[in-house]
């Protein structure tokens, strides 16, 4: 866990007392809504359909069970009762009262939490893989590094008001967990072949209407280095993005057009003049922010107790969830595990008080008292014993967390869409739900393997369908609601942009595609068990075209 | 969002009433004959011609304190006078999301 220092304390306690007054006068009518509009936006304060909605930014999403208690307080005495887990590490309420707004931010400021820079033009939540500090595979922990960033960017004047909003991702793994090429800007920690550890930066990437991947501007950035980079790449960015138009406004679109090449020639001249000056990072610096950073004092364990192995022999339910939602960790008799927050005809990444504060009780019995959000819309245990998972499961199961689809074609990542979204096109929550339903058998789901769909319920792409295996957006077509139906798109290392199969369908036909496709995965694969997303890269979208329309 | 103020060249197909978001909370509200804000959709005032449409519009947006973003929805008027939300955005602004929401209780 992070702790917040002072200065941390002070800034928060200072914002709120600042939107306290500008709510005392937006309500009194000093402010009209076009002044006040900015200021509340600077605080993640959205209208949304029906009501306001807060975004709470989770850096790196990483949540102790002090704030996850305190996230259920919210839900209940300022929401309705939940919260709504996004795809970027941030929490949403949907409901909350303009009027109530600086109580909660004040509340929230006493867990050092806060909504700033959860909207407008500047730097956005920083986010990671959440498996960050315990995954095998991963060489360092990657949050330093982003809470160092998150500290230089945060009220930055400078980078207050860009062309655009810029989202900035961490990886430190072989696999990336933290969709890194779907960012604005990306650093990928990995070793070079000297065996130093530093990063590879990529900028450009991001969906919405002009869907790009990030490209590579630099391949290996010492560690001293990453601040005044990413300084730089901010500054080129901010001198030359476009303003004039908001479609064309993001990097990926600046970097488009100049070419890679010739935006890494812009950054490398711009930090060329400041790489070695005060943003040069001095190693007593960055061990200050690692220091903070607590890691659980763990047990000495032995991986695979036998009382494990015994358990899962006993039963299936138990073998099962570990097969789909406990994962390895870097240390030695422990394990990570994901708690799917996609239930049956459930809303994805919705989460009610109650099951916070269990969740936050099992942390502190099972998981050193921390929890993970994951850009999948699923929470995670980090640090559960290896010995201690039985346990854990029956106690998941009884409030519904532990649903054993984690990876799965149920596992759907979906915005709010039409039924809460003043952005959207058409819904995307009964899309997912009705889905969910078709394929509750979980003997289907397991034979269909890993599979990732995704929702979104317009072109703005916060359901990033484009790199969903099934990719779903929402569109309208005279009044009504349509879908467009992507294959082959997918988040990870080696990411790629879906393809579109063919005319949008209406709303009432979209499972019945998402079952056509699956049977012909099902008819199509290599044996033994192809992936979906290796068929598809295997054999086009053709035959799952043919399959889709043929009957339509 | 449309302000009506963009909604320069008004042109309207069928009945339409003025709707934008409470202050307060941000719930739907919709212009009554009164100069007022009401949630519901039946006490609106119904406009069926574009002039009327804009003079209400040009009302509501004077009314900054307690409506935000006010722009021109279509409605259906059935027989009888019932007024029906014109399309599914407005249908979902009117009665809320189109999914079941969990409760506290839930768990
Ligand atoms: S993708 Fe569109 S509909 Fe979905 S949350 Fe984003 S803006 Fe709203």
């Amino acid at each position: 866990m992070y702790v917040y220092d002072a200065f941390d304390r002070r800034l928060l306690a200072e914002r709120v007392a600042e939107f306290r007054d500008q709510v005392a006068r937006r309500l009194s009518g000093e402010l009209t809504e076009e002044e006040f509009k900015p200021l509340r936006l600077m605080n993640g304060v959205y209208l949304q359909l029906h009501a306001y909605m807060l975004r709470i930014a989770i850096p790196y999403g990483t949540l102790s069970t002090l704030q996850l208690r305190k996230l259920a307080e919210i839900a209940r005495k300022y929401d309705r009762g939940y919260g709504h887990f996004t795809t970027r590490q941030n929490i949403q309420f949907h409901w909350i009262k303009l009027a109530e707004l600086p109580d909660a931010m004040a509340e929230l400021a006493s867990v050092g939490m806060h909504g700033m820079q959860t909207s407008g033009n500047n730097v956005r939540n920083i986010t990671t893989d959440q498996w960050a500090g315990v995954a095998p595979d991963e060489i360092e922990d990657p949050r330093i590094w982003a809470e160092l960033i998150r500290q230089h960017v945060t009220l930055h004047p400078e980078f207050s008001f860009m062309p655009r909003k810029f989202k900035i991702a961490l990886g430190a793994s072989s696999r990336d967990r933290a969709a890194l090429r779907i960012h604005d800007m990306a650093l990928r920690l990995h070793r070079n072949a000297a065996g130093e550890t530093g990063f590879e930066v990529m900028v450009g990437g991001g969906l919405g209407r002009t869907p790009y991947l990030a490209q590579t501007i630099k391949p290996f950035l010492p560690k001293r280095d990453v601040l005044s980079y990413v300084e730089a790449v901010l500054r080129t960015y901010n001198q030359f993005g476009r303003r004039d138009n908001i479609w064309k406004a993001r990097i990926k679109i600046l970097v488009h057009d100049l070419g890679a090449e010739a935006f890494a020639k812009e950054v490398e001249a711009e930090w060329q003049g400041i790489k070695d000056g005060a943003l040069a990072l001095d190693p007593a610096m960055v061990a200050e922010i690692a220091s903070r950073f607590r890691y659980p004092d763990y047990e000495k364990l032995d991986d695979s107790p036998p009382q494990l192995a015994k358990a899962r022999r006993d039963d299936r339910g138990f073998d099962t969830w570990m097969a789909n939602c406990v994962a390895n960790h870097k240390v030695p008799g422990y394990a990570v595990v994901t708690l799917s927050l996609k239930p049956q005809g459930g809303t994805p990444g919705d989460c009610t008080a109650v099951q916070m504060d269990k969740l936050a009780d099992f942390a502190d019995r099972y998981s050193f008292g921390e929890i993970r959000v994951g850009h999948e819309q699923n929470l995670a245990l980090p640090h559960v014993a290896q010995r201690d998972l039985p346990a854990l499961w029956r106690e998941l199961d009884a409030i519904g967390l532990a649903q054993t689809n984690v990876n799965l074609i149920t596992d759907i990542i979906s915005c709010p869409g039409l039924d809460y979204c003043s952005l959207a096109n058409a819904r995307s929550i009964p899309i997912a739900q009705e889905i969910t339903q078709r394929f509750r058998d979980l003997d289907i789901q397991r034979d269909l393997g890993r599979l990732h769909i995704n929702i979104s319920g317009c072109i703005n792409a916060c359901g990033h369908h484009h790199v969903g295996h099934i990719g779903i957006l929402g569109v309208e077509k005279n009044g009504e609601e349509f879908y467009q139906i992507t294959l082959g798109g997918k988040a990870d290392e080696n990411a790629t942009l879906g393809t579109l199969i063919g005319p949008a369908v209406p709303y009432a036909q979209v499972a019945d595609v998402v079952e056509d496709i699956a049977a012909a995965y099902l008819e199509l694969r290599q044996p033994p068990q192809e992936l979906f997303i290796d068929t598809v890269k295997r054999l086009g979208v053709e035959p799952f075209r043919e399959r889709v329309y043929a009957a339509r | 969002m449309t302000s009506p103020l963009d909604q320069k060249k008004i042109k309207i197909a069928g009945p339409v009433v003025i709707t934008a978001n409470r202050v307060d909370d941000g719930a739907v509200v919709y212009r009554s004959p009164d100069g007022r804000w009401t949630t519901e959709l039946g006490a609106a005032a119904v406009a069926i011609d574009a002039d009327s449409a804009r003079a209400l519009a040009e009302a509501a947006a004077e009314d900054d304190l307690n409506a935000i973003g006010p722009y021109i929805a279509p409605v259906s008027v059935l027989p009888g006078g019932h007024v029906r939300p014109g399309n599914l955005r407005e249908l979902i602004r009117l009665g809320g999301p189109t999914i079941e929401l969990p409760t506290p209780l839930d768990s």
